[in-house]
C-alpha cells in the first residue's frame, strides 16, 4: 500500500522534513505520522510480540496500537500523532 | 488542579457535543473532553489544521456548521485531551498538551461512540489491511487514498461509501467485495425508504462504482489475503445469506491496500467500568447500557448516549446527545417540567423519523453468526496478542465459561488495543463453542486506563531532583 495523497482542490500546508531511523523524510506539516509514512511506501511499523509478524496501522483512529512507533524518544501513536519538522522517527522495538 | 464543573461529556462528536450544547443551553457549566483537537467525532470528522478540501460533503458540512455552534457556546472544550480514568460521582483523569489534568462533576455524560468490527480471516493482520471506518478518515478528513489500487469489502453501507470515496477522488478499486447479495439489499429497500435523502446518497454511491466499472461481487467475501510484508492480493468467493462460506469459483484481486469492515462496535467502556446494567443487542452491535428514553443509565447522575449505546448513524446520535443534555440540566433543576418537554420534543421526534432507516442500516452491519462460525482455526483472533481461534476454543474446552475467564487463560484481549478490536468476535466464539447465548459469555470486566497512556506525560516535568530528601538521621 502506498497511500496518495489527491491534489484535485486540495491545499496542504507546507511540507516539512524529518528523520525515520536516519533517512529524510518530507510529509505535509499536521498530517499524521502513520498517513505520511504510509505515503513514502513505509507500511510495516512494527512486529507482533509473539509471532514476529509485521504490523502496521489499522484503524487510523487511535484504537488498535497497531501504529506504536517511537518519537524523540517518546512511546506514541503514528495516526494520532501530527509530522512536525526535524521530529525522529523509530520504528520497531516499541511494544514488540 | 481539578476543574469542576456542573456536567462533564466524554466524547465530541455528533452525540457528545450536542449534549453539551443543550445543557450549556439550559445554564450548566459544561466541561467537554475529546481526543482529537477538533470536535466532530469519527464521522463528522475536522481536517488537520492547514488542510483544505475540494467539495465538502453532507457530513462535512454538518460537522463544520456544529462546531461553529460550539465554538459560539458557553461549553468549556478541552480537546486534544486522552482520557483515561473515570471515577464514581464523577471525576475524569486526563493527559492534555500541558499534561495531566483533572475534572470533577456531579453528572457525567458518556459518548464515546464506536469503533470498527472486522472478522478475522487469514492474512488480516498484514499491513496494508485497514478497516472501512479507517478508510472513510483518510478519504474524508485527509483527502488521502489508502492505496493505488484497493479491495474494498465487507457488509452494510460503509463499504459503498469508501468505493465511492475511492473513485470520486481518481482512485482505482481493484473490487468492491459485498457479503450481501442484491436480495438482501432488496429486503432492506422498505426501511431504507423512510430516509429517501439518505438511501439517495446511497444510490449515488453505487451509481459512480457501477460508472467507474468497478467489479462488484455481491454475496461474497474474502478467504484470505496474501503478502510478502504487506498485502499484495486478496483471494474472495461467493458466501451464503447468513455469511457462511459457499460453494463457488473463487478470485484473485492484486491490490496494494484491502479496506475491510464488518460493521461496528458500541465502544461504551465508561459506563461499564461505572458498573451500570448492560443488555446483549445483536441489532445494535453487542452490550449496550439500559437506558431510559433520555439517555439516563442505571448509575444515578450517569448519563449515555451515541453509538457507544448501540449502532445508530451520526444524525440520530445528534438527536440523542440533546436529549442527555436536556435529561442533565432537567435532573440539576436547571430547567423545570414544561421546558424539558417542549425543548425535547423536537429531538424525540427526530430520533423516532430516524428508527425505521437506523434499525435496517445496523442490520447490514450486525454481527453474523455463521461467519464467525466459520473462521479457520489458526487464525489470529487477537491482533495484539497473536491468540489464535483454535487457543481461544482451546481455554474453552479446558473449563474456561466466559470471555473473562479466556482472557485468563489465553492473553486474548490483554494487550495494548485492551480487547476492542477482537473482543465481540472472542466472545461470539466463546458463545459458539459453549453453545450458549452472548449473555452468558459476558463482555470484559472493563478497568482504568481507558486508553494507554505513557508514565512520562502522568509524571510530567517531575524529576528526580524534585523528591524532597530528609536530612539523615543522627547517628
Amino acid at each position: 500500500m502506498t497511500l496518495l495523497r489527491t491534489t484535485s482542490g486540495v491545499t496542504r500546508p507546507e511540507a516539512v522534513t524529518f528523520e525515520v531511523d536516519g533517512a529524510s523524510v518530507s510529509a505535509p506539516a499536521g498530517e499524521p505520522l502513520a498517513t505520511a509514512l504510509a505515503a513514502t511506501g513505509i507500511l510495516g511499523l512494527r512486529e507482533s510480540p509473539r509471532n514476529g509478524a509485521p504490523r502496521g496501522a489499522f484503524c487510523h483512529m487511535g484504537l488498535c496500537q497497531e501504529c506504536i512507533v517511537a518519537v524523540d524518544g517518546h512511546t506514541v501513536q503514528a495516526c494520532l500523532t501530527p509530522v512536525r519538522a526535524g521530529m525522529k522517527v523509530h520504528l520497531g522495538g516499541t511494544l514488540k | 488542579m481539578t476543574r469542576t464543573a456542573d456536567l462533564l461529556v466524554l466524547g465530541a462528536g455528533p452525540a457528545g457535543t450536542e449534549a453539551a450544547l443543550a445543557a450549556a443551553e439550559a445554564g450548566l457549566d459544561v466541561v467537554l473532553l475529546d481526543e482529537q483537537a477538533e470536535a466532530g467525532g469519527q464521522g463528522w470528522r475536522a481536517p488537520h489544521p492547514g488542510l483544505t478540501l475540494p467539495r465538502k460533503g453532507a457530513d462535512a458540512a454538518a460537522g463544520d456548521a456544529m462546531r461553529e455552534r460550539l465554538a459560539a457556546s458557553r461549553v468549556d472544550r478541552r480537546l486534544s485531551r486522552r482520557t483515561w480514568s473515570v471515577g464514581g460521582a464523577f471525576r475524569l483523569d486526563a493527559v492534555g498538551p500541558d499534561g495531566a489534568e483533572a475534572y470533577a462533576a456531579p453528572r457525567l455524560i458518556a459518548a464515546t461512540g464506536a469503533h470498527e468490527r472486522v472478522v478475522p480471516f487469514p492474512g488480516w493482520t498484514l499491513p496494508g489491511v485497514i478497516g472501512l471506518a479507517g478508510a472513510t478518515v483518510l478519504l474524508k478528513a485527509q483527502s488521502v487514498l489508502p492505496g493505488r489500487r484497493v479491495v474494498v469489502a465487507g457488509a452494510g453501507p460503509l463499504i459503498f461509501a469508501v468505493a465511492a470515496g475511492i473513485v470520486a477522488k481518481g482512485g482505482e478499486v481493484a473490487a468492491m467485495v459485498d457479503m450481501d447479495g442484491r436480495l438482501a439489499w432488496a429486503k432492506r429497500l422498505p426501511g431504507l425508504m423512510r430516509r429517501f435523502d439518505l438511501l439517495k446518497e446511497g444510490l449515488g454511491w453505487t451509481l459512480s462504482i457501477l460508472g467507474a466499472r468497478v467489479p462488484l461481487l455481491a454475496g461474497h467475501g474474502i478467504r484470505r489475503a496474501e503478502g510478502d510484508g504487506a498485502v499484495s492480493s486478496v483471494v474472495v468467493g461467493p458466501v451464503d445469506a447468513g455469511g457462511a462460506p459457499a460453494p463457488g469459483a473463487e478470485r484473485r484481486f492484486d491490490c496494494d491496500a484491502l479496506a475491510v469492515g464488518h460493521g461496528l462496535v458500541p465502544g461504551g467502556e465508561v459506563p461499564k467500568i461505572l458498573r451500570a446494567h448492560h443488555l446483549y443487542d445483536r441489532l445494535r452491535g453487542g452490550f449496550v447500557p439500559e437506558l431510559d428514553p433520555f439517555g439516563r443509565t442505571t448509575i444515578e447522575n450517569l448519563y449515555a448516549c451515541g453509538d457507544g449505546t448501540g449502532i445508530r448513524g451520526a444524525r440520530p446520535s445528534a438527536a440523542a446527545g440533546r436529549l442527555a443534555g436536556l435529561a442533565a440540566a432537567y435532573d440539576a433543576e436547571r430547567l423545570d417540567e414544561p421546558a424539558f418537554e417542549a425543548l425535547a420534543a423536537p429531538s424525540r421526534a427526530a430520533l423516532e423519523a430516524y428508527g425505521p432507516f437506523a434499525d435496517t442500516v445496523a442490520g447490514a452491519m450486525a454481527l453474523r453468526p455463521a461467519q464467525v462460525a466459520a473462521i479457520a482455526p489458526e487464525t489470529v483472533v487477537c491482533r495484539c496478542e497473536d491468540v489464535t481461534r483454535a487457543e481461544i476454543e482451546a481455554a474453552v474446552d479446558a473449563g474456561a465459561a466466559d470471555i473473562n475467564q479466556m482472557k485468563h487463560f489465553t492473553r486474548c484481549g490483554m494487550g495494548p488495543c485492551q480487547g476492542r478490536m477482537c473482543g465481540d468476535v472472542a466472545a461470539e466464539l466463546v458463545a459458539q463453542r459453549r453453545g450458549v447465548a452472548r449473555e452468558e459469555v459476558g463482555f470484559w470486566t472493563q478497568r482504568v486506563p481507558l486508553r494507554p497512556v505513557p508514565f512520562d506525560a502522568l509524571i510530567g516535568t517531575f524529576d528526580y531532583a524534585d523528591i524532597p530528601i530528609p536530612p539523615p538521621a543522627p547517628l
